[in-house]
């Protein structure tokens, strides 16, 4: 390489020169892990997005067999024991992506990023880097926390409970896992895009909380061919046991789903090769 | 070594940087002098590949920086914002920069120590004063022992000791055969540390030369008298050659003699002399000389027509 054949030889002994090797992805990877491991927010962060998956499953699952007697018979009919033990995802998905917001627009503020491409000056790796490894931590955390809201709901709907081996119920664990580990590549994909925290979170939650809610002040005919789209839409029929008549399939969602996570990776990889760091 | 061809960085409509070319060899302290906005951390940014240049190019080892399988081997640089994340600690800031090139942990406890952070490695870096904040950028920059330093501003608010330690670092850097890049709009701290300069002001290159040669420029052969006859002292000394000025009462400037001739003429004339010293080679007006038309923000003084206005 010419990098060490152009080096002066330093006038100290040689026997300390520094061992130093090539940039991998998987160096660049290490380096993410040692990053994302290493400020404590991150930790609180996730733990936050952990405790709500399991205390609002639980919550529901509680408060629905305290209040059975009281449902009315069209709500008993239509309660599901998989999706409502689940429904922690709505507010688990603001704790992942604002945190996956914040672990690029937090380098971007501080003046992180200059280190980082300092370090790693093709950029890309760096955008795959947090992208993969955020999608597991989440993915692997977050099935985790399906897992404990489910079990421990079931308990507490007594006998209006049902188990892992009910129908949808693995699929649904798992699909609210992968939807918010996507939620999360998302999120590190809009923060390099917009590299502000404020702008980041300000559009993250565009998408996942106000459109959603004001797109149903569309006229119908246009609402059937938008909202179902809008990616936490998307995501909430990948997973469901059941669907409502005007909902996309389970894959349709997925692919719908993947089409916006792609479509955020490819706007920030070609940011981050056009734009000055 | 550093090479920028023809190297220009435009923002909008504003040019930051034009038609830069110069080198920067190995073996001594360039320094890169010029006052604040004339292009110095711009440059600097695009030899790393952070800012992409508007035209032209600039190589380090022969390539762009980004084309080197190890840059953190090829360039350690210190940039003049800062480049740490203020929650994480000192240590877990190398060690996360060290992963990347696959540098082992002692060698980032090695630069803890080089530096003299180790007492306060393992605590917030957004809790370091400015002198510690600049010898954790000088760590970073060390990590992988490499080639080129390049250093943006890096005595900025340090104590006299931390900026004798960052000379005598890049001395003894420059010394071992590295090529050592350094940015200041101080003259004085440049005429200690550099012994080559680039000036630059608005972006365009003022000057490329050996230090010496520059401080030789500058000098001027003034010599300063001070004297109670100041005025009698003046009067004696006429000719085609000789100049002289008041600065102020009882101070001359005469040009054009040696102090030596003009204290024995005054001794001939029996004038008392209260002082007699060759006037300072004055540095730091050589270069506000140089860069005047190029300095960005003018600091208006009033004029006399304010002056009259406001009495």
């Amino acid at each position: 390489m010419s990098t060490l054949t152009a080096r002066p030889a330093p006038t100290s002994d040689d026997s300390d020169v520094v061992a130093v090797e090539t940039v991998t992805f998987a160096r660049v990877l290490t380096s993410e892990w040692i990053k994302m491991r290493s400020l404590r927010s991150t930790t609180l962060t996730l733990l936050t997005g952990f405790a709500l998956m399991v205390a609002l499953g639980w919550l529901f699952g509680w408060a629905t067999n305290v209040n059975w007697s009281n449902l009315r018979p069209e709500e008993q009919a239509s309660f599901s024991q998989i999706e409502s033990t689940l429904d922690g995802f709505n507010l688990a998905q603001l704790a992942i992506g604002v945190l996956g917001v914040l672990l690029v627009t937090g380098e971007y503020a501080t003046g992180m990023i200059r280190a980082t491409f300092g370090a790693v000056p093709q950029r890309l790796p760096v955008l795959w880097a947090k992208a993969v490894l955020y999608a597991g931590v989440t993915f692997v955390l977050m099935l985790a926390a399906g897992l404990v809201a489910f079990l421990g709901a079931q308990e507490l709907l007594g006998t209006h409970g049902t188990s892992l081996s009910a129908d949808g119920a693995l699929r649904a664990i798992v699909g609210v896992a992968g939807y918010l580990a996507l939620i999360g590549v998302f999120s590190v994909a809009l923060g390099f895009i917009i590299r502000s925290t404020a702008g980041g979170i300000a559009t993250l939650f565009a998408l996942l909380l106000v459109l959603p809610i004001s797109g149903l002040l569309l006229p119908a005919s246009w609402r059937e061919h938008t909202l179902p789209y809008l990616p936490s839409n998307a995501g909430a029929t990948m997973f469901h046991a059941r669907t409502a008549s005007d909902a996309l399939s389970a894959t349709t969602s997925l692919l719908v789903l993947l089409g916006w996570v792609a479509a955020a990776l490819a706007g920030a990889a070609l940011v981050l090769k056009r734009r000055d760091a | 070594m550093i090479e920028a061809k023809n190297l220009r960085k435009k923002y909008g409509d504003k040019t930051a940087v034009d038609d830069l070319t110069f080198t920067v060899q190995p073996g001594i302290i360039t320094g890169f002098l010029g006052p604040n906005g004339a292009g110095k951390s711009t440059t600097m940014r695009m030899i790393l590949g952070l800012d992409a240049p508007t035209g032209g190019m600039v190589t380090v080892g022969g390539r762009p920086y980004r084309k080197h399988a190890r840059p953190l081997q090829v360039v350690g640089a210190l940039l003049e914002a800062r480049a740490v994340h203020t929650s994480r600690s000192a240590y877990n800031h190398l060690l996360a920069l060290a992963a990347t090139h696959g540098i082992a942990k002692q060698r980032v406890a090695d630069v803890i120590e080089m530096v003299g952070l180790q007492d306060v490695a393992r605590k917030r870096a957004g809790g370091f004063s400015l002198g510690m904040g600049q010898r954790l950028g000088i760590a970073s920059a060390l990590l992988a022992d490499p080639e080129t330093l390049i250093l943006d501003e890096p005595v900025n608010g340090l104590d006299p000791e931390g900026i004798r330690w960052i000379r005598d670092l890049l001395k003894g850097l420059a010394a071992d055969g590295h090529t050592v890049f350094v940015s200041s709009h101080l003259m004085s701290e440049m005429a200690l540390t550099a012994d080559h300069v680039i000036v630059v002001g608005r972006g365009r290159l003022m000057a490329d030369m050996p230090m010496s040669e520059l401080i030789a420029q500058a000098s001027t052969n003034a010599v300063v008298v001070h004297s109670p006859q100041a005025a009698e002292l003046a009067a004696a000394f006429v000719g085609a050659d000789i100049t002289v000025a008041s600065p102020e009462p009882n101070t001359l400037e005469i040009t054009g003699l040696s102090a030596a001739q003009i204290g024995d003429r005054a001794r001939d004339l029996n004038i008392s002399l209260h002082g007699l010293a060759p006037k300072k080679a004055p540095l730091e007006e050589a270069f506000m000389e140089m860069t005047r038309d190029e300095v960005e923000f003018h600091a208006h003084t009033p004029t006399g027509h304010h002056l009259r206005s406001a009495s």
